[in-house]
């Protein structure tokens, strides 16, 4: 997830009182201590304590072999894929093909120019020479074929997208009843590390483009849903009965009235769901995407930080400029006489002729010489770092001796202690902790979702990963917390911070592994310190926006008071900003897991090389089981760290 | 409101596109090319690439061919060797350029469905096994043999290994039977895998510089050799058969002549780009050469490959004759 919705609901709560806090809390303590005293002994006396008793685990593996051995058997003949999945596969490959050959028909004058031009009606002069120039600068790196690749495979997947999101939306912002079903089917879809569900895609329609679109898909899809309903819920009623007064039929209010009132959630939805799917276009490039993931995944391969960022930034340029894009075109969605409406057409009459001039002069592909290589000047400043730093600092010692302070005083009690601990007493801890923070059904959520982890046969691995997990996040919260307090209250760090953390979003999650075990070493310390790296923007983010908005007259009155900075801190803004924390934390967790499994990649082992076996080999048992528990996790995770009436906020 | 409407009905006209051209009659999954292969009339080849520098530079000398010499334009996807099957049978890519042996895949797909067809040795012969950096064993020249592991498994300690010496393992998409024979060899060790070739290069490389002890899985042909000079670990050695239950080896690694194939249909109708990858086959040394030029020297693979062309005339006009 490279974007990350921050609240902007007011986060200016009335502190609770001590006493009314502690009362339910004892309630919900007391009585699951209750129902521990009936089942531990039970259970105990039965199973045993220890790890995930043997009994009660469900083995997967020969079905799922035989499953992935009938789909590979039958997909050439099977009515399932010849008359469905074929076609499904084979419009995702004619639509990319269409869209990719439609940009390189347009040559690469054609397409910065179109873009330049479509930018600057939406959104000013200032944002089309920053699109143009974004395009250029694809162009000078080398990247313009796997730039119109993904370019060609975002357009589609986008599409679908929307177009699911948006029919999903539209059922949940009619129907009270629909919208209830959903929302936990779309709370799911987006706690889930997109890693982990590759494999299933890739069963049925094979590595490529399709199975890179539908995966996306699954992980675009819910913004959009979610603020097509909220757009949709949200109609001024006082406009809805005017028109209804008008005698319009149904149909005709959901046309004329609701959805266009809606455009503004429409468009920011639109907004999130290309952010989300730019930040799958790398991870789907493990499952043979192309265009410019694969070019960072290559990189990777031949241990290339360098040719790896080239294709990184080029994904980096696309995220900034869509988002700022789709940004602008809501924001103008609120003013509906906005001048200039005019000029679209010389824009895109512009933009052929630039196009037609291109194609005339035999100019559409980028000229070979106007390369920029940067590959070698950042290697080399990256062998530098990691010859400077990783061993024989004086004083502090180089990072592979951090590395395994880390792993020996961190990681390995944090995982030893968890895979120690009685497995139904790691239950109660999940139930005592999701019920303390939210009600009984999150709970129970999380209390099958662990259970369910171990029914898979994965119990030892998946706490293992939970440990990375939770050292990862400790680490991240300090650090996250620390830099947003000092962005919240100094707006020269803030500025500073800024295009920082923008860049650290959407900078692709595989441009790190490399430098992390270059100065880390194999192992899970670099997966951890990947999975700081990437969660860290969205922590700091968040704290700052949640600081910043606490009431000023809160604020103003306890400086009236005389108290001091540090009192301040402490004593008002941080209690006031609770809420906005506990998101922190709650997306703290859940990004760190994503990449906490990517990790699987450099060393961190557990359940991420699991699926990433399971990828390269075919092997579906060791994959899809390994998947499936990463999505119990993330699902655990979630509920554990959720704070309640989080729905109306997320994606908005 | 222009742009919108004329945004729909594109979007509509392309689904009805899309229905029209798709929606009648079977979809064959055995025709699925990338979507980005022949684009503009060019004619095209896919390659598959895999995640090792070896395999890069096999596809990088091709592609380098294809298209400064045929004419052709040349897509690389990098897909692991068993999903590279797959892709194979379903056309996604036309060709595997280095196979470490899939008896079960070649079954399937070669004798059973018949969607990939062997398209001739690559000429480099492939042997995985166990290595010690070469400093290590001027130190203690009997640590290169199996049966004295143990002795010296505390040097191999790592914070990952668990009070055991830790072998280090590649990527998962690699062959491996060490957790077996860890365990059958009744070795003091821990299998700790580094999840990628790339990160388990990093490591062994900043394991050199400081002349640190290391016990790896690796392989053979492979440029980092030059780099930090290796040598095998003697273990029991390979019988005919001795690795087919998977659990209970006890045995080295065979040596694999590595293969080629390619989708079946493009072996048959795909001209001279087909013609020329049938005559693919060079030497493990001319492989190291492009290699190193792409892993050490950071060269990119066109230029290496470029390099490489212009110094070996006669070997690769042999390829298109």
């Amino acid at each position: 997830m490279a974007t990350v919705s921050t609240p902007t609901t007011s986060a200016a709560t009335r502190p609770a009182l001590p006493a009314v806090l502690r009362r339910p809390a004892a309630r919900k303590l007391l009585a699951l201590a209750v129902v521990a005293a009936v089942l531990v002994p039970l259970a105990h006396g039965h199973f045993g304590s220890g790890a995930w008793p043997h009994a009660l685990t469900v083995d997967f593996s020969k079905p799922l072999a035989d499953a992935s051995d009938w789909v590979v058997d039958h997909r050439d003949t099977h009515p399932l894929f010849l008359y469905f999945f074929g076609h499904i596969s084979n419009g995702v490959v004619l639509g990319v093909r269409a869209v990719y050959l439609a940009l390189l028909a347009l040559g690469w004058a054609g397409v910065t120019a179109l873009g330049g031009l479509a930018a600057w009606r939406l959104g000013g002069v200032r944002l089309g020479l920053g699109t143009a120039a974004a395009f250029l600068a694809c162009g000078a790196l080398g990247m313009w074929v796997p730039t119109m690749q993904t370019l060609a495979l975002m357009v589609v997947a986008v599409l679908a997208s929307v177009a699911v999101g948006a029919v999903l939306g539209l059922g949940a912002g009619l129907s009270d009843r629909l919208d209830r079903a959903l929302r936990p089917v779309l709370d799911t879809m987006q706690v889930l590390p997109a890693f982990a569900y590759l494999l299933p895609v890739v069963l049925v329609f094979g590595i490529g483009v399709p199975a890179a679109v539908l995966a996306t898909v699954v992980y675009a899809a819910p913004p959009m849903a979610r603020l097509t309903a909220l757009g949709l819920r949200g109609a001024d009623p006082e406009v809805l009965e005017a028109v209804e007064s008008l005698g319009s039929t149904p149909r005709q209010r959901l046309l004329t009235a609701r959805i266009p009132l809606a455009r503004k959630e429409l468009l920011l939805g639109l907004n999130q769901t290309i952010m989300m799917a730019l930040s799958m276009a790398v991870i789907a490039s493990v499952i043979g995407a192309g265009g410019l993931g694969d070019r960072v995944y290559q990189a990777l391969a031949s241990v290339d930080v360098g040719a790896a960022l080239a294709a990184g930034i080029p994904i980096v340029l696309l995220a900034v400029v869509l988002d700022r894009v789709t940004g602008a075109a809501g924001r103008g969605a609120g003013d509906s006489d906005r001048p200039g409406a005019v000029g679209w057409p010389y824009a895109l009459a512009a933009a052929a002729a630039v196009a037609l001039a291109a194609r005339l002069l035999g100019r559409l592909d980028w000229p070979s010489g106007w390369t920029l290589d940067i590959a070698a000047p950042v290697n080399r400043a990256v062998d530098w770092m990691t010859a400077h730093l990783y061993s024989g600092v004086p004083v502090v010692g180089g990072t592979a001796d951090w590395a395994g302070h880390f792993t020996t005083w961190m990681l390995d009690p944090v995982r030893s202690g968890l895979q120690w601990l009685p497995w139904w007493s790691v239950l109660l801890i999940v139930a005592a902790l999701a019920w303390l923070i939210g009600t009984w059904r999150t709970a129970l959520t999380a209390v099958l979702a662990m259970a369910a982890i171990g029914a898979l046969g994965v119990w030892q691995p998946a706490l293992d990963t939970l440990s990375q997990v939770l050292a990862a996040v400790a680490v991240t919260l300090v650090l996250g917390v620390a830099t947003g307090i000092a962005a919240a209250r100094d707006a020269r760090v803030d500025r500073v911070l800024r295009p920082v953390l923008d860049v650290f979003q959407t900078m692709p999650q595989f441009v790190y592994l490399i430098p992390v075990v270059a100065l880390f070493g194999v192992g899970r310390a670099p997966a951890v310190a990947a999975a700081v790296v990437y969660a860290l923007p969205a922590v700091v983010r968040i704290t700052a926006q949640g600081l910043r908005q606490v009431d000023p007259a809160a604020m103003e009155s306890a400086r009236s008071l005389g108290a001091t900075s540090r009192q301040q801190l402490w004593q008002v803004q941080l209690p006031l900003a609770r809420r906005s924390l506990l998101l922190a934390v709650n997306q703290g967790v859940v990004l760190v897991l994503a990449v906490v499994i990517i990790g699987g990649l450099v060393g961190g082992g557990a359940l991420g090389y699991d699926v990433a076996f399971g990828l390269a080999q075919g092997d579906l048992a060791t994959g899809l089981v390994a998947g499936a528990a990463i999505v119990c996790l993330g699902l655990m995770l979630d509920r554990v760290t959720q704070p309640v009436e989080r729905h109306a906020k997320k994606g908005a | 409101m222009r742009v919108r409407t004329t945004a729909l009905v594109a979007v509509a006209l392309s689904a009805v596109v899309a229905g029209v051209t798709t929606g009648c009659g079977a979809a064959d999954m055995t025709k699925q090319a990338s979507p980005f292969a022949n684009a503009g009339g060019a004619k095209s080849v896919t390659l598959s690439v895999q995640s090792w520098v070896g395999a890069q530079s096999n596809v990088a000398v091709a592609q380098y061919i294809l298209e400064h010499k045929l004419g052709y334009r040349v897509d690389t996807v990098q897909v692991d060797e068993v999903p590279a099957w797959d892709a194979l049978s379903q056309g996604r890519v036309d060709a595997l350029l280095e196979d470490w042996s899939h008896p079960e895949q070649e079954k399937r797909y070669v004798d059973d469905k018949k969607t990939v067809s062997y398209a001739g040795g690559l000429g480099v012969t492939g042997h995985i096994g166990w290595y010690v950096p070469t400093y290590l064993v001027k130190q203690h020249p009997d640590i290169t043999d199996w049966r004295n592991l143990n002795k010296y498994a505390s040097l191999f300690r790592t914070p990952e290994s668990g009070g055991k010496g830790q072998i280090m393992d590649g990527s998962p998409a690699y062959v491996t039977h060490d957790k077996a024979l860890v365990k059958n060899l009744k070795l003091n060790y821990q299998v700790v895998f580094a999840g990628s070739e790339a990160a388990q290069i990093t490591q062994m490389r900043q394991f050199a510089k400081e002349k640190k002890p290391f016990l790896t899985y690796w392989y053979t042909p492979q440029w980092l050799f030059k780099k930090v000079p290796m040598t095998e670990v003697k273990l029991p050695p390979y019988k005919e058969g001795c690795d087919t239950d998977a659990d209970k080896i006890t045995c080295a690694y065979p040596h694999t002549p590595l293969r080629k194939f390619l989708n079946a249909d493009f072996a048959k109708s795909g001209g001279e780009g087909a013609a020329f990858l049938k005559k693919f086959r060079w030497t493990t040394e001319d492989q190291n050469e492009v290699s190193l030029m792409i892993a050490d020297q950071k060269l990119s693979p066109q230029e290496a490959a470029k390099k490489w062309v212009d110094g070996h005339e006669s070997t690769w006009k042999r390829w298109l004759s």
